[in-house]
């Protein structure tokens, strides 16, 4: 069973100052799943993200990736575990001043000795992967719509094969069409190519249709962690609320039909 | 599919192997990001030299293969009519094909990067693109300053409208804040100034001059180019950047909406906290600029205030004063306007924020000096 764990969070804390945002959190995540991740507003859905991503420090507890502590890793370790996976930030976080094939070459350029040609093909090759037309290259991240912005950062993010990607609200902001298409997507690549995926989302709609498993951040820790169906009907209030609230019932009804 | 990725790290090879008129091209080793760089020229030349349809992928040797290992190795057949045929491949391995087709699949040719190119041409039409761009950009300033100059009139005509809180917050802001610095400032120019002439008018034995040199170029001139570079790099700036965020953030637009005048709400007080203070922090300066001058005068030339003052008075005529403040509220009036537009200027983006906020300070420091060299000309017209 643990072979099968990627990432594993053990008695974390995180807070800023007095402010206590996560107590005792354990969290593991299995290699090949989509693992779909909720909570309120404010939970500290993203500073999870954030923290196992490395951009926040934990006041204590540990986090490993295949059974490895990073507290344990030497720098160049650490350095290539970074640069090996790909994070799709809320609302892109594409360097604007370059365009989406540049983007998307920029952590190639950065990591990986090869020829500017087979680099320039490689973007090609994520920017179709990603669902995006070929002529969006050339084109710089403001001139792109929402959509497509996030379709870019996922090329991105795609780069360098990371084995996880990490999705911070996929997606929000996208009109229902939209928002489907993008969770096939994922879930078509998820099993192409093998990828471990980490999705925060409040999208009741992506969590049906894509995710394995559900972890609920509730009360400074993970209160639950299963499949879907299974988690419904956990009683607990708030996860009876999220799931059980009209939204929630109305987004199973068109999974159902 | 590709396991731990820092174990067995083997690079990726290519054998070529000419069998049964049919090219082979044996994959070995690991086909991933990092390691398929050095089998690129291969790969481009077996593309170049083979016909398509004779190329057989042997994927037996191949280890760990990612997408961008898998776009490689499927790439010399692309231009074979069937690239995915069953008669490309030998050799059994857990997920090549599935990836290379499905790479295949969704691999969109991406348009090439467009290369610069350098020629006269080139330099000309960006000159050309440059001079339209401040033409334009000379055309909506002056627009934005007839805007501002109708709302003024009408809120004249209407002085209940008028932002009295809105415009004193402005004048706390753009004055009162800003006098400390402005007022260092000038002090450190009058006693450069004084300094510099103290050396030089040493060597006629006139060092009493110092106090004609200071009170002229105080007065006249450097008092309110300070002040208004001063305005430029603090107040127009913050003009920007505040009216631009609100404008990103769609206030402005929530103002319209609400039938708020943008121009009366925001422009207005602004412009006349600029044109009301820009005099007032001159006075400051030309006072501090003095006080430097005088400090020097008496450290380094043993003239005393007393001296200094009373030949400040009796040698510099009161002219250069009034025409040194005549300019600050004309100086005032452009930060204001330059500022103010270039916060309306902004575009739903960040970058847009940035690049205005810049247009804005050099666009004024650049219309303060203009206008300083026309006023210099005009005086100079007028004998002043």
């Amino acid at each position: 069973m643990s072979r099968d764990i990627l990432i594993s969070v053990r008695g974390l804390k995180t807070a800023f100052g007095p402010h206590v945002i996560h107590e005792n959190l354990d969290l593991d995540i299995r290699k090949g799943e989509i693992l779909g991740l909720v909570g309120g507003s404010g939970s500290g859905k993203s500073v999870l993200m954030n923290t196992i991503l490395g951009l926040n420090k934990p006041v204590t507890g540990d986090i490993s990736l295949n059974g490895k502590a990073f507290s344990e890793m030497s720098r160049k370790e650490r350095r290539y575990v970074d640069s090996r996976w790909g994070v799709l930030f809320q609302n892109g976080a594409l360097f604007s001043s370059l365009t989406v094939q540049e983007n998307v070459m920029a952590p190639l350029r950065e990591h990986i000795d090869m020829p500017i040609p087979l680099m320039e093909e490689i973007a090609g090759m994520k920017i179709g992967l990603a669902g995006l037309d070929p002529s969006a290259g050339a084109k710089f991240p403001s001139e792109l719509s929402g959509g497509m912005r996030k379709r870019a950062a996922l090329a991105r993010a795609l780069a360098l094969d990371p084995q996880i990607l990490f999705l911070d609200e996929p997606t929000a902001g996208l009109d229902p069409i939209g928002a489907a298409a993008f969770d096939s997507l994922i879930l078509e690549l998820s099993r192409a190519l093998g990828l471990t995926v980490l999705m925060v989302t409040h999208d009741l709609d992506s969590l049906h249709a894509i995710c394995d498993r559900v972890a609920v951040l509730a009360g400074k820790k993970i209160e639950a962690i299963a499949p879907i169906d299974a988690l419904m009907r956990n009683p607990h209030p708030w996860i009876q609320e999220y799931f059980h609230g009209p939204r929630g019932r109305a987004a199973r009804a068109s999974q159902e039909s | 599919m590709r396991g731990s990725r820092s174990d067995n790290l083997s690079a990726a090879r290519v054998v070529v192997r000419e069998a049964d008129g049919k090219t082979y091209v044996e994959a070995h080793g690991n086909w991933l990001v990092d390691t398929i760089g050095a089998v690129y020229s291969v790969m481009c030349k077996i593309e170049e030299e083979t016909a398509p349809g004779d190329i057989i992928i042997d994927v037996r040797n191949l280890g760990q293969v990612d997408t961008s290992g898998a776009y490689l190795l499927g790439r010399v057949t692309r231009r074979c009519g069937a690239p995915d045929g069953d008669f490309h491949f030998v050799g059994v391995h857990a997920v090549a094909r599935d990836l290379i087709a499905e790479v295949r699949e969704r691999t969109s040719a991406c348009s090439p990067v467009e290369t610069s190119t350098f020629g006269f041409l080139k330099a000309m039409s960006r000159i050309g693109a440059g001079l339209e761009a401040m033409l334009f950009e000379l055309i909506g300033t002056l627009g934005f300053f007839g805007k501002t100059l109708t709302t003024g009139l009408a809120t004249f005509a209407q002085p209940w409208r008028f932002r009295l809180t809105s415009t004193i917050w402005a004048m706390e802001e753009v004055g009162v804040n800003a006098m400390p610095i402005v007022a260092t400032l000038s002090f450190f120019i009058g006693a450069v100034i004084a300094l510099m002439g103290a050396n030089l008018l040493e060597t006629f034995g006139v060092t009493v001059f110092m106090v004609d040199l200071v009170g002229l170029s105080v007065l006249r001139e450097f008092a309110v180019l300070i002040t208004a570079i001063m305005l430029a790099a603090r107040s127009d700036s913050a003009f920007t950047a505040s009216i631009g965020s609100m404008k990103m953030q769609q206030e402005i637009d929530a103002m319209r909406v609400m039938g708020l005048d943008p121009y009366e709400a925001l422009v207005l007080p602004r412009v006349v906290a600029c044109v009301l203070m820009a005099p007032l922090l001159t006075f400051g300066a030309m006072l501090s600029g003095l006080f430097g001058g005088m400090l020097v005068a008496w450290t380094a030339q043993e003239i005393t205030p007393a001296v200094f003052i009373s030949r400040l008075y009796t040698e510099v005529p009161i002219d250069h004063f009034w025409v040194g403040l005549s300019k600050a509220p004309v100086f005032g009036l452009v930060v204001a306007i330059i500022g103010c537009r270039q916060g309306m200027e902004v575009q739903n983006n960040v970058e847009s924020l940035g690049r205005r906020v810049t247009a804005s300070v050099v666009q004024s420091i650049f219309t303060v000096i203009v206008i300083e060299a026309a006023f210099a000309l005009l005086y100079m017209e007028l004998g002043i």
